[in-house]
C-alpha cells in the first residue's frame, strides 16, 4: 500500500439496523479499491482498529432517538470535514420513527421489563435535525452504487450524480413496465425519488417509498389516484408511513389520511 | 431506412408461415430483430427469436392512466395497438457512451477506441404514428447543424416493417396530427393483417428496393386484397381523441391562463409523459470515474424537462413550479416546437395520456388552454 496520505474514513452508527453499512461491505469489488484511496480510522462493523479524529470523510448512519445520540452527532460533526449521511434512518429518522405519532412511554411499558433503564427521547430524527450535513444519501437500505458514487465525488471534490427526480424516470428507463398504469397497483414511485435500482417495479410491485420524498413530491395528487384505484384512506395512510414516515412530504400526506 | 425507389413497389401477400420465413431470413442476413412481445402485464417491442414470439391474440384497452391487455378472439398477431415504449427506446438508448478516456502519466489523457457498432437492427410492426416520431426525431438528430452520427447510423442501417393499424386505441388521435392511420412513407416493408372466416394474411408493400428483395419469393397480391387492405386501415380513421394542431399554437401565447394551476394540481411531475413520448429528445450528460480519478467515462442518459436539475442554471433552478413545467412539455411539443422544425412535436400516439399515473390527457389541456369549448 502507498506511502501518500489517504484521506481518513470514519463510519458511525447511530439508531438503526446496520444495513447501510453492510451495503458498504458488500461492495466486494470495489472494497479494496476504496482501501487504497481511503484510511479506513473508524468502522466497527468492519474493524476494531480505531484511530481518533479529525476525519476527513464520515458516513452517518442511524437516526437520533436517545440524548446521548444528540451528544454524539455533535462530536461526530466537530471531528468530521464532510459529514455524509447514510440511508432511511439517518436522512429521515427511518421505520423507527413511528414513534413519533405515537406514545412512547406506552411502548417502553408494554416492552420492556424495567421501563426505569430507558433513557429515550419521544422522537426518532434525521441528523440533519441536529447537525448541519454535506450530502444525504438516501435509501432502505442505500444502493450500492450510489453510496460509491457519493465517496467517489466526496474524494474527487466533485458534485455526486445522484438524482433527486421520482423513480418513475428509472422505471422508464430500465424499460420497466408501468405497474400502477398496467396492473392499478399502488405505487409510491411519482413521489419518490429514484436510486434503488427498480427493485420492487423490476418485479411487479409498486414501490415503497424507500429513498424517500422525490424533489418536488405532489404526494396529494398521488394520493388522489390511490383511491381512486380502490385503496382505502387506511391504506393510504399506511403507505406513506413505513421508512420515511417522518419525511416532511409523506408524514403530512399520511396525516391527511389518518 | 434506405430511400425508396417507387418502381420497385410490388404488392405481396404472405400467409402466418410465410411471414415467420420473413423473421428468419432477417435474422440470417444479420439483424438484430426487434418485434411486439408480451412481457407479463403488456406488448412491448424487444428482441424476438421469430413470428412465435408475436403476440397473437392479444389486444390492449387504453385509456387516461390505464392500461390492460385484453384477449382477443381473433388470433390478430398486430391487434395490442401500441407499447409502452416507441422505437425511441432502440434508435435513441436511454443511456449511451459518448466515450471512455484514461489519465496519461505526466498529464493528459487517451480516448478509448469507440467500441464496435452493434449489428443492424430491423423493427417488426412499426405504426403509421411511429413512423412520424421517428421522422420527426431524425430531424432533431440530423438536419440541423448538430447531427448525432450514432442515431443518424442506426436509422440508416435500420429495416423497417410497418404495420398498418386496423382500430385505433381510445387515446389515438393520429388522425389530428395528420401523422396515421395509413402508412404513407418511411418503410421499407408495409403490412396489413387480413382476417376473415377463410384466412389470416398480410399483405406486403416493399417502399425499398431492400424491402423488394425480402417479398421476391412472395405471391403477388390480388385487387380484392389491396382493396380488403385499404378498407381495414379506414377502421382505424374513427377515433375518440382529436387536437387541432393549428388552434395549439397559441399555447405559448397564454402563458397565464388559470387552467395551468389546475392541471399543475394534478402533475406529479413524474417525467413519465416525456420518457414515453417518442418525439422527446431531452438528455443530460453525466461523467463518472474511477475512485482514483484515472479513468473517465461520458454517458448520455435520457432526461425530462419534468425534473427540477434540467432548468438548472447557475443559483438555481428557474422552473421551480410544477405548473412552468408542465407548461414548458406542452408548449414545446405543440407550439414552440413548430417555430424550431417547422412541425409539431407531437404525433397523436396518445402514450403520454395512457402512461400518465394520473391521466393527465394532452389533448384536453390543449384544447381547455387554447379556448376550444372542450375541457
Ligand atoms: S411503476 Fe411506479 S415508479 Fe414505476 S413508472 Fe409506474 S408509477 Fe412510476
Ligand atoms: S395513433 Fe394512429 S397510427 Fe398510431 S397506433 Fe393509433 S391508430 Fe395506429
Ligand atoms: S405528446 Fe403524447 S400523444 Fe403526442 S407524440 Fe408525444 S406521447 Fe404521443
Ligand atoms: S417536451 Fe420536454 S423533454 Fe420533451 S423534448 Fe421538449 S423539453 Fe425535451
Ligand atoms: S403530465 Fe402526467 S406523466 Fe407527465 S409529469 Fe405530469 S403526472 Fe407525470
Amino acid at each position: 500500500m502507498s506511502e501518500r496520505k489517504r484521506p481518513k474514513l470514519a463510519v458511525w452508527k447511530f439508531s438503526s439496523c446496520d444495513g447501510c453499512q453492510l451495503t458498504l461491505l458488500d461492495c466486494e469489488d470495489e472494497l479494496l479499491a476504496l482501501t487504497e484511496e481511503v484510511r479506513i480510522s473508524y468502522f466497527l462493523e468492519a474493524t476494531r482498529k480505531v484511530e481518533k479524529g479529525p476525519y476527513d470523510v464520515s458516513l452517518v448512519e442511524g437516526s437520533i432517538t436517545t440524548p446521548h445520540d444528540i451528544k454524539a452527532i455533535r462530536e461526530v460533526r466537530k471531528q468530521s470535514k464532510l459529514l455524509i449521511t447514510i440511508g432511511a434512518c439517518a436522512t429521515a429518522g427511518g421505520i423507527q420513527a413511528l414513534r413519533n405519532f405515537k406514545n412512547v412511554k406506552d411502548f417502553i411499558r408494554t416492552v420492556y421489563a424495567h421501563p426505569e433503564y430507558i433513557d429515550t427521547l419521544t422522537t426518532s430524527t434525521a441528523i440533519s435535525d441536529h447537525v448541519p450535513v454535506d450530502f444525504e444519501l438516501r435509501g432502505c437500505p442505500v444502493n450500492k452504487y450510489q453510496m460509491l458514487e457519493v465517496l467517489n465525488a466526496a474524494l474527487n471534490g466533485r458534485k455526486p450524480n445522484i438524482p433527486r427526480h421520482s423513480q418513475c424516470i428509472e422505471c422508464k428507463e430500465s424499460g420497466t413496465v408501468c405497474r400502477m398504469v398496467a396492473a392499478g397497483t399502488a405505487c409510491l414511485g411519482p413521489v419518490t425519488q429514484a436510486g434503488c435500482g427498480t427493485l420492487c417495479p423490476g418485479k411487479d410491485r409498486g414501490c415503497y417509498g424507500c429513498f424517500g420524498p422525490m424533489e418536488t413530491p405532489n404526494t396529494a395528487a398521488l394520493a388522489g389516484q390511490l383511491l381512486a384505484l380502490g385503496q382505502t384512506g387506511r391504506d393510504v395512510h399506511r403507505l406513506f408511513r413505513t421508512y420515511n414516515a417522518n419525511a416532511d412530504a409523506f408524514r403530512k400526506e399520511s396525516d391527511s389520511h389518518g | 431506412m434506405a430511400k425508396a425507389k417507387r418502381d420497385d413497389v410490388a404488392v405481396t401477400v404472405l400467409d402466418k408461415d410465410g411471414l415467420g420465413d420473413f423473421i428468419k431470413n432477417l435474422r440470417k442476413s444479420g439483424y438484430q430483430v426487434f418485434g411486439p412481445r408480451r412481457d407479463s402485464d403488456a406488448v412491448i417491442y424487444d428482441l424476438i427469436d421469430g413470428a412465435d414470439d408475436l403476440p397473437a391474440g392479444w389486444g390492449s384497452e387504453q385509456k387516461g392512466g390505464h392500461y390492460r391487455l385484453r384477449r382477443r378472439d381473433d388470433g390478430a398477431l398486430f391487434g395490442y395497438g401500441l407499447g409502452p415504449q416507441g422505437w425511441k427506446r432502440q434508435l435513441y438508448p436511454p443511456r449511451q457512451k459518448l466515450f471512455a478516456a484514461t489519465r496519461k502519466e505526466g498529464g493528459g489523457f487517451t480516448l478509448a477506441p469507440p467500441a464496435p457498432p452493434d449489428p443492424p437492427m430491423a423493427f417488426i410492426g412499426v405504426r403509421a404514428c411511429e413512423l412520424a416520431a421517428i421522422a420527426r426525431q431524425a430531424k432533431v438528430f440530423g438536419d440541423r447543424d448538430f447531427a448525432d452520427p450514432g442515431y443518424q447510423r442506426r436509422l440508416a442501417e435500420a429495416l423497417i416493417v410497418a404495420v398498418q393499424c386496423g382500430e385505433a386505441l381510445d387515446t389515438c388521435f393520429c388522425a389530428s396530427m395528420g401523422t396515421g392511420p395509413e402508412v404513407k412513407a418511411g418503410f421499407d416493408v408495409k403490412l396489413t393483417e387480413l382476417i376473415d372466416e377463410s384466412r389470416h394474411v398480410f399483405v406486403a408493400e416493399a417502399g425499398t428496393p431492400r424491402g423488394a428483395k425480402l417479398l421476391k419469393a412472395a405471391k403477388p397480391a390480388s385487387p380484392a386484397d389491396i382493396k380488403a387492405a385499404a378498407q381495414v386501415v379506414k377502421n382505424a380513421e374513427i377515433q375518440q381523441k382529436h387536437l387541432d394542431p393549428a388552434a395549439a399554437r397559441a399555447l405559448a401565447a397564454n402563458p397565464e391562463h388559470p387552467r395551468w394551476d389546475q392541471v399543475a394540481a394534478r402533475c406529479l411531475t413524474c417525467g413519465n409523459c416525456t420518457m414515453v413520448c417518442p418525439t422527446c429528445f431531452c438528455t443530460t450528460v453525466e461523467d463518472v470515474t474511477d475512485l482514483k480519478g484515472d479513468n473517465a467515462e461520458r454517458w448520455r442518459k435520457w432526461d425530462s424537462c419534468f425534473t427540477t436539475d434540467f432548468s438548472y442554471i447557475h443559483g438555481g433552478a428557474v422552473r421551480t413550479e410544477a405548473r412552468s413545467r408542465y407548461r414548458q412539455w406542452i408548449t414545446h411539443k405543440l407550439s414552440t416546437w413548430v417555430d424550431q422544425f417547422d412541425e409539431t412535436g407531437c404525433v397523436g400516439c396518445g402514450r403520454c395520456i395512457t402512461w400518465c399515473p394520473v391521466g393527465i390527457d394532452i389533448t384536453e389541456e390543449a384544447a381547455a388552454i387554447t379556448g376550444q369549448g372542450r375541457n
